[in-house]
């Protein structure tokens, strides 16, 4: 037993905190959160040039090679700090399932781009059916001659308008399973017959409405088997979980951080108004939730890292990580009082993402779910 | 990071279960169920101790077994886990050995620290007062000089075993003048002392745990004083961080859990079983999420402890979380169970033995005692984020 990061993982963390703190201070935030790509592309230069695009990937590709717990170390000071922009979408579900499932063609193509910078992707995956279950994909690829033809509409899809490729999770055989005939397409940004609409979200994370009109896809851009995409998916999500969690674990903590501050400055009836019980009480919980969230989150990385069985703990991690960053948003709103709902404020910046990522990858309820099964319930 | 065990913990994880299977069964359990004991077994503490595993982790040269921080989670892991009935040296081994290791003289250790790693000796700690509960250090006890021996007069209570405990650990006040931290003296007293006398307090379920102990006149030998004189406030510091990871909390929860898991499977409620109910799948999955989440933060404990240093903020969070976990999870139980988790032991009817009726009440004094809940959040707010004091 060891649970303590290595020196590499601590220095990884410190310079990534530096390099976030200085490049994309809280008034970029907004700006970015409200221009129209949603990220800026010199930040996303420079952290190309640290190597954070391609810090899983496999020196061949031109990657470095590290492990997904220091993916985890960074993501964590990335939620800490907020970085508006495609990293998450590009790294976890763009690259990831490319590593796990691309051919060799198919991974000599992209992932050397993603490593320098030169690619923005996401995944095309939920639908106006808003699940994470199979049964949710119903955009259809119907082969025909050299080409899969799709059609259908996806909705939250992050980053879809600056994507330049988009993996579509795709229904491409009906059957009694859900989780049978679902294939997996690389598609070009920008492919005729995709329409992409940014839609308002709380978090203004640019999130997607993309319809396929008689999209074609040539054959071989399937990513995977033909039909056999689900398990795929079924894996990213699982890293993707787990990786959701430890940006929210980074962003819960500097909500609490914030808060804590200001409960020691902010004074009425003549003291802080951190001297009274009921704001320590809250304190002390919101404490609690973000503490213990890291041991769980970190156990839950360390088991898919592992190769464990994982959907348990993965499910477990983001079912607590949830409650917990809402808990301390709200609670760090209102500790804040008034001052706390508005725009300017930083505290807002957090609550807006605490409800984003409770609920992409599922919310609690369906965590709690997967959880109940695998109790045998 | 690692999560893992190695595999001579694993190994020693095994004969820790192999024990504890042979000697907790069924039969052992009703036994000792039906004696009106819960926790209270010195035959066990016995084989404990013929083991060698009762003072494990203390040093060897004080009869301990050198065992290793992670070795005393992990035999704490499993006896919670089987329901080993800790209460007859729990005093002894978490609470005053270690309190005797650090700040008692050699006389002192050889006397008092082997009859301990024996289980030979019942403690009860002599710590609260009526007007002294969370606020322990305004105790009124007093201890007066005289010549060779101390004089204790004053009335202790919420004193548990005080009825079968062979020597009581007591905090008294020695110096009424100086600031109330600064004149407490730590004494370790013989139970058989002329001048002691246990009256018993009831608790809800009819149960006798708890005693008020009178001390009038009580005199106890210098050399029964653990640590310097008007020093005991800081020897008892000491006390109340022994073993601290918290592990048996998240442990007896997962135990219940399992068993509500197979009584929702097989009950039905209005023809369907309740293992259907999503309210009941939610409830329970959120459950075994915070048994999880508990347990991770005691291993974080042990680790810290492993590692010397002091989980000043982590163990009272363990504490908290545990205690309130173990409430509302045997709650959850009794409302899972509706009309039939009121039963107690003694009806036909009752799901358990009446385990779920006997837990649940028995959680109302564990986020009081230890600590209260209210008191580890003090501790949280004020040393862990250096809010200001009121």
């Amino acid at each position: 037993m060891d649970l303590d990061f290595t020196e590499e993982q601590d220095m990884l963390r410190t310079s990534a905190r530096d390099f976030l703190t200085t490049e994309c201070p809280k008034t970029l935030v907004r700006e970015l959160e409200e221009s129209e790509k949603g990220y800026s592309p010199e930040i996303w230069r420079k952290m190309a040039e640290l190597g954070w695009m391609g810090l899983v990937i496999p020196e061949e590709y031109g990657g470095m090679e590290m492990e997904f717990m220091d993916l985890v170390v960074l993501l964590e000071e990335m939620g800490r700090n907020i970085i508006p922009g495609p990293f998450f979408s590009t790294v976890v579900l763009g690259a990831l399932p490319i590593l796990a499932a691309g051919s060799e063609e198919q991974k000599k193509e992209l992932l050397p781009k993603i490593a320098e910078g030169e690619a923005i992707l996401t995944m095309a995956l939920t639908e106006p059916t808003a699940t994470y279950e199979a049964g949710g994909v119903k955009l259809k690829a119907a082969a025909e001659g050299d080409s899969f033809v799709l059609n259908g509409t996806k909705l939250f899809v992050e980053n879809a308008h600056i994507a330049d490729y988009m993996i579509c999770v795709a229904r491409t055989k009906d059957g009694a399973d859900p989780e049978d005939g679902i294939t997996l397409f690389l598609v070009e940004g920008g492919s005729p017959g995709i329409t992409v609409e940014v839609v308002p979200t709380i978090a203004l994370d640019k999130q997607c409405e993309v319809v396929f009109k008689d999209v074609r896809v040539p054959k071989k851009n399937v990513l995977g088997e033909l039909d056999k995409g689900w398990p795929i998916v079924q894996r990213t999500l699982e890293q993707a979980t787990t990786a959701k969690c430890a940006e929210m674990i980074g962003g819960a903590q500097a909500a609490l951080d914030m808060t804590v501050d200001y409960a020691k400055e902010r004074v009425q009836y003549g003291r802080p108004i951190g001297s009274f019980q009921a704001i320590q009480f809250d304190l002390a919980d919101m404490w609690m939730k973000v503490d213990m969230g890291k041991n769980i989150v970190y156990e839950a990385v360390w088991s898919v890292s592992e190769g464990l069985p994982s959907t348990e703990k993965v499910a477990m991690a983001k079912g607590w990580a949830n409650e917990a960053y809402k808990f301390v948003a709200e609670r760090g709103v209102q500790i804040h009082g008034a001052i706390g709902t508005t725009r300017d404020h930083d505290i807002g910046l957090y609550f807006r993402r605490a409800w984003a990522s409770d609920l992409v990858f599922g919310n609690t309820e369906f965590q709690r779910e997967v959880v109940a099964r695998q109790l045998g319930l | 990071m690692d999560f893992s065990f190695t595999e001579e913990e694993e190994r020693f994880r095994q004969e820790v279960r192999s024990f504890l299977k042979k000697e907790i069964t069924d039969e052992f359990l009703r036994d000792f169920e039906e004696r009106g004991e819960f926790d209270f077994c010195p035959e066990f503490t016995k084989k404990l101790a013929n083991k060698g595993w009762l003072a494990m982790a203390w040093p060897k040269e004080y009869g301990g077994g050198g065992a290793t921080i992670m070795e005393q989670l992990i035999f704490s892991e499993e006896a919670a886990y089987y329901g080993a009935p800790t209460g007859a040296y729990r005093q002894g081994i978490n609470l005053i050995g270690p309190a005797i290791i650090s700040h008692g003289t050699e006389e002192q250790k050889k006397r008092f620290l082997p009859p301990i790693t024996r289980g030979d000796v019942v403690w009860c700690q002599g710590f609260s007062e009526p007007n002294a509960g969370s606020d322990l250090a305004s105790l009124q006890c007093r201890a007066v000089e005289d010549g060779d021996d101390f004089v204790i007069t004053g009335q202790k209570v919420w004193t548990t075993n005080a009825h079968r405990a062979d020597w009581c650990h007591v905090l008294t006040r020695t110096d009424p003048e100086a600031p109330k931290h600064r004149g407490i003296s730590y004494f370790l007293v013989d139970m058989k002392s002329p001048g002691i006398e246990v009256r018993p307090l009831i608790n809800m379920l009819a149960s006798h745990d708890f005693n008020e102990v009178f001390f009038d006149g009580v005199r106890v030998p210098r050399e029964n004083m653990l640590g310097e004189k008007n020093q005991g406030w800081y020897v008892s510091q000491t006390t109340l961080m022994g073993e601290r990871s918290g592990i048996a909390f998240p442990t007896m929860c997962k135990r219940l859990l399992e068993r509500l898991v197979e009584y929702v499977k097989e009950t039905k409620r209005n023809g369907e079983p309740l293992a259907h109910d999503p309210r009941v799948r939610q409830k329970l999955a959120e459950a075994a999420v915070e048994i999880e989440v508990n347990r991770m933060i005691a291993y974080r404990v042990a680790w810290m402890q492993h590692k010397g240093l002091l989980p000043m903020v982590e163990a009272p969070s363990s504490k908290l979380m545990g205690s309130e976990l173990w409430k509302s999870l045997t709650a959850l139980a009794l409302e899972i169970m509706g009309l039939y988790g009121q039963l107690q032991l003694g009806s036909k009817f009752a799901p358990l033995r009446g385990l779920i009726a006997r837990t649940h009440m028995y959680s109302l004094g564990i986020t009081i005692a230890m600590g209260t809940s209210e008191i580890m959040k003090n501790i949280i707010a004020i040393r862990g984020l250096g809010l200001p004091r009121g």
